[in-house]
């Protein structure tokens, strides 16, 4: 084997926070060679995209390399200052982000950005530098290249940023790229494309690639060996056959066993020891409704339209029986989002009805909604659960204001009970109840966000893509509570999601959207293994699933 | 690029017409607080302290103010219309023509005390913004501190004491231009920019020494504003995600640092240079009677004490157009400096 192009070796980074120093890195040992693809996988606060940042040298101001050594062609990156630091800089390593558009200046035209970073390697005219870039654009597959040369980052899609930011990233034709979370955020169907993309250009050029993800599969599509790390520590490096296949370590066993395969349903992402607890709820059996029971939610011939332009939904109808859990599928802009809002009653409907148990609640204006008794029967579970909490409201407080608003309660006994019933059944401690929500880790806080929500017992429950922000292992956690609460209670769910995986274990019935219209719909299970048109099949086939994985990176 | 410009001038042209509305309020607002305040001009402007009362009535009735309110409302509007704003009690000539002779003093003083003010500035919120908690930064943060807590008055008056007084360094701090200097043809109202167009570089020099101290002392008061600002949007710019991406490729500081972060950072400055130039032009009235500059703020305030209505209308109604011009200035400013502002 030629000599290791990158070699870490036993590096330490430390941040220093109000707290004191904390130790993000403790101790990573890793090599790639010259051509390879390498991923790097665990989950947030793991250390991953630190150790990125450590051998780039763009760890902010209060973050330092305490110990170990990195060594690039030889030669220790830690040490390099000033100008030698600059020619290492974009020319032999280069790095990609996560959030693209961000990442990009919203104020420079894109052609603009990456002549900057040629110009800055190379010795050449403007002229020349623009015509490189133009090139590049190419090679990153941007289409009509000549004409967005001139545009600027807000009106290009963000998987078009993410082109642009690859086409900076490899202008000076780097030895190493590192790719931090390269896809998080986009489309199923737009990560794909990036990242065979990526793989692409990184075989044709010889160049060495770290990818930095906390998706398995996506590390298992695409790369020949994945280390996974665990609090600062690299606690396993394989290849994927070997890791999926015999995971050693404990952590790297429940890391698999909470990522969601093709196969697997909600049982199965824990690890075997864990999984009695939940099989016992599972193995009750469900109340199916008695045929000719109306259902609890009827939405006919909705249609939404904002100021200006095209329908953002239209001609959408569907039902829901009494705890059924229904999933909405599609790409961001298909008006997953904006129906589910509808439905909701936080935003009014330009056409159709929503009929809820029986009675038109589409008529009234989403202002007045919370005055409605129906309400408390309809509940929401959103996005972001650091965003959707007041920073000012303790978990209680926030549990306890819907019951306070919608049930009519008092501050007292009675309301204290209920709280502490709802932290109960959603497994939250009931210690962590007088903290505020930047005191709550990221799950403590979707289960806030969840016991929020179910607190005046409500009958339907939409959840706004209520785990795309979380670790996948407490993801798993959060859908077997959600599936039990379902089970126990019979709350019916709408599912709004982009995660098809998520989508397919968790409900009975899926809707595929796209372009604000229903593109196909049915049982779960038989529509993902049988889709019946090309769109769904395209959205099924973007998926990284960890067992074709081997197969594909072998095939690379 | 054109049709973004297009697009900018559309959106300005939109603003000037929704601010005619506000324009008119402020015109019959204070024609209606003229009336309520206390002071009766007729008997201000009587021949003297014991005129009969047929003379204070015959100037009533000269001036109008024998007809009820709502009938001067209409005669003053009518007169607006035609662009009359009134003629001064105080100097006998139109309020429009005192305006025209002192609004380009009061002009030329904020101008140049903006331009201080935001060259001082600027950079010093850079640099504080490049090492936050540093011995610069808290310099920075003690000088806007002082410029702020020291009244326009006073920094005048200790910079006439220091300069003028001890040092002999500034010019007698009385007006645009010391009594011997002869003016330059009037074309922009602008001494400075008069003199150096007559091609008179003595003359030119010596406005300029009667600029420098008013300006300086105005200037002083608004650099904590924007210095502030400077540095806080800069900070966050340093942080921002495509700073980061500009190191990785492994730009030069300087690429990073004007390019990339200040570009960006400057935004906001240019919103609160907008608030900070209205506020000085209204505000500079200290100044101006410190450094006896014959400017707007001065002449409205002497009508004001002495009940000369038209001057004080017509000065409220030039500061009221003037904001509205300036925030479509910074507007144009805002969508040629940021392409996402163009597509709303």
């Amino acid at each position: 084997m030629s000599e290791d192009l990158l070699r870490i070796d036993d590096l330490h980074v430390s941040f220093s926070t109000r707290r004191g120093m904390v130790e993000a890195v403790r101790g990573v040992t890793l090599a790639v060679q010259a051509g390879e693809m390498l991923g790097l996988v665990g989950e947030s606060g793991s250390g991953k995209s630190v150790t990125g940042f450590a051998t780039t040298r763009l760890l902010d101001a209060a973050g330092r390399v305490t110990g170990g050594k990195i060594l690039f062609r030889g030669q220790d990156v830690t040490k390099l200052r000033g100008d030698d630091l600059r020619h290492l800089q974009g020319a032999a390593m280069s790095m990609i982000f996560q959030n693209p558009r961000a990442a990009l200046n919203p104020i420079r035209a894109i052609s603009l950005q990456i002549a900057d970073a040629i110009l800055t390697h190379k010795r050449i005219s403007k002229d020349a530098a623009r015509a490189e870039a133009l090139e590049l654009l190419r090679a990153v597959q941007i289409r009509d290249p000549e004409a967005r040369m001139n545009a600027y980052p807000h009106e290009l899609s963000g998987g078009m940023c993410q082109r642009v930011m690859i086409a900076i990233a490899i202008s000076c034709n780097p030895a190493l790229l590192i790719a931090d979370e390269p896809t998080t955020g986009l489309d199923v169907t737009t990560q794909k494309v990036v990242m065979d993309l990526l793989a692409d250009i990184a075989a044709a050029r010889g160049m060495a690639t770290i990818l930095i993800t906390h998706d398995l599969g996506l590390a298992a599509r695409y790369c020949r060996r994945i280390a996974v790390m665990e609090r600062g520590r690299i606690v396993e490096e394989a290849s994927p056959k070997t890791l999926f296949g015999a995971p050693q370590h404990a952590y790297t066993k429940r890391l698999v066993a909470a990522s969601p395969t093709a196969t697997s349903g909600i049982e199965d992402l824990v690890t075997e020891e864990e999984r009695e607890r939940h099989a016992a709820v599972v193995s009750k059996p469900r109340t199916v409704a008695a045929h000719g029971t109306p259902p609890l939610l009827e939405v006919r011939k909705l249609a939404k339209r904002f100021d200006q332009g095209a329908a953002a939904v239209a001609d959408f109808s569907m039902t829901m029986a009494v705890g059924e859990s229904v999933g909405l599928v599609g790409e961001s802009g298909s008006g997953k989002s904006t129906t589910s809002r509808m439905i909701c009653r936080l935003i009014d409907p330009s056409e159709g009805d929503i009929v809820f148990d029986g009675q038109s609640i589409g008529h009234i204006a989403s202002r007045d909604f919370h005055r409605s008794p129906f309400r408390k029967d309809i509940q929401m579970v959103f996005q972001d659960p650091n965003e959707s909490l007041n920073p000012r409201y303790t978990a209680f407080d926030c549990i306890a204001h819907p019951l306070m608003r919608l049930g009519g309660m008092r501050a007292g006994d009675a309301l204290r009970q209920r709280v502490e019933e709802c932290a109960d059944r959603v497994g939250l401690p009931l210690d962590l109840l007088p903290r505020f929500p930047h005191q709550l880790s990221g799950g403590q806080k979707a289960r806030v966000g969840i016991a929020r929500a179910i607190a005046c017992r409500p009958r339907l429950l939409v959840l706004d893509e209520p785990t795309a922000a979380l670790d996948v292992s407490v993801q798993a956690v959060v859908l077997q509570l959600l599936d039990r609460l379902r089970r126990e209670n019979d709350i019916a769910l709408l599912f709004v999601s982009h995660d098809l995986n998520v989508v397919r274990m968790l409900c009975d019935r899926t809707i595929v959207l796209r372009n604000g219209g229903i593109v196909e719909q049915g049982e779960s299970r038989a529509l993902f293994e049988n889709p019946k048109t090309d769109y769904t099949r395209k959205l099924v086939e973007a998926i990284p699933h960890i067992d074709t994985g081997p197969v594909l990176a072998v095939a690379l | 690029m054109t049709s973004g410009l297009g697009t900018t001038m559309v959106r300005a042209g939109r603003r000037l017409l929704s601010s005619l509305p506000a324009l008119f309020g402020v015109l019959v607002f204070t024609f209606l607080l003229m009336r309520v305040l206390p002071g009766d001009p007729a008997v201000f402007f009587a021949s003297g302290p014991n005129a009969g009362k047929e003379e204070i009535e015959q100037i009533r009735k000269q001036m109008g103010l024998n007809r009820s309110v709502p009938e001067q409302l209409v005669y003053y509007l009518s007169d607006i219309g035609q662009g009359n704003l009134g003629r001064s009690m105080m100097t006998g000539q139109p309020v429009l023509k005192d305006l025209r002779e002192r609004l380009p003093a009061s002009l030329e003083l904020t101008f140049t005390a903006l331009l201080i003010a935001l060259i001082a500035a600027v950079p010093l919120g850079v640099v504080a913004a490049l090492r936050p908690g540093s011995l610069v930064d808290h310099g920075v943060r003690l000088f806007c501190a002082l410029g702020v807590c020291v009244p326009t008055f006073v920094s005048g008056l200790l910079l006439i004491y220091v300069f003028y007084y001890l040092l002999g360094l500034a010019p007698d701090p009385t007006g645009r231009v010391d009594v011997f200097t002869s003016l330059p043809p009037q074309r922009t109202g602008f001494l400075s920019i008069d003199f150096l167009l007559a091609g008179d570089v003595e003359g030119w020099w010596a406005a300029c020494k009667q600029l420098i101290l008013p300006a300086v002392s105005m200037a002083l008061f608004v650099i904590a504003p924007l210095a502030r600002i400077t540095r806080a949007s800069m900070l966050v710019s340093l942080g921002s995600d495509f700073v980061r991406t500009a190191r990785s490729v492994g730009l030069s500081w300087h690429k990073v640092v004007i390019t990339y972060a200040l570009r960006n950072a400057i935004l906001p400055v240019i919103t609160i240079a907008g608030i900070v130039f209205s506020t000085m032009l209204g505000a500079n009235v200290l100044v101006e009677k410190v450094f006896s500059w014959p400017g707007v703020a001065s002449y409205a305030l002497d009508a004001l004490l002495s009940s000369d209505y038209a001057p004080v209308q017509g000065f409220v109604l030039l500061m009221a157009s003037l904001f509205v011009l300036v925030n479509l200035v910074v507007d144009v400013c805002y969508g040629i400096a940021d392409p996402r502002v163009s597509i709303e």
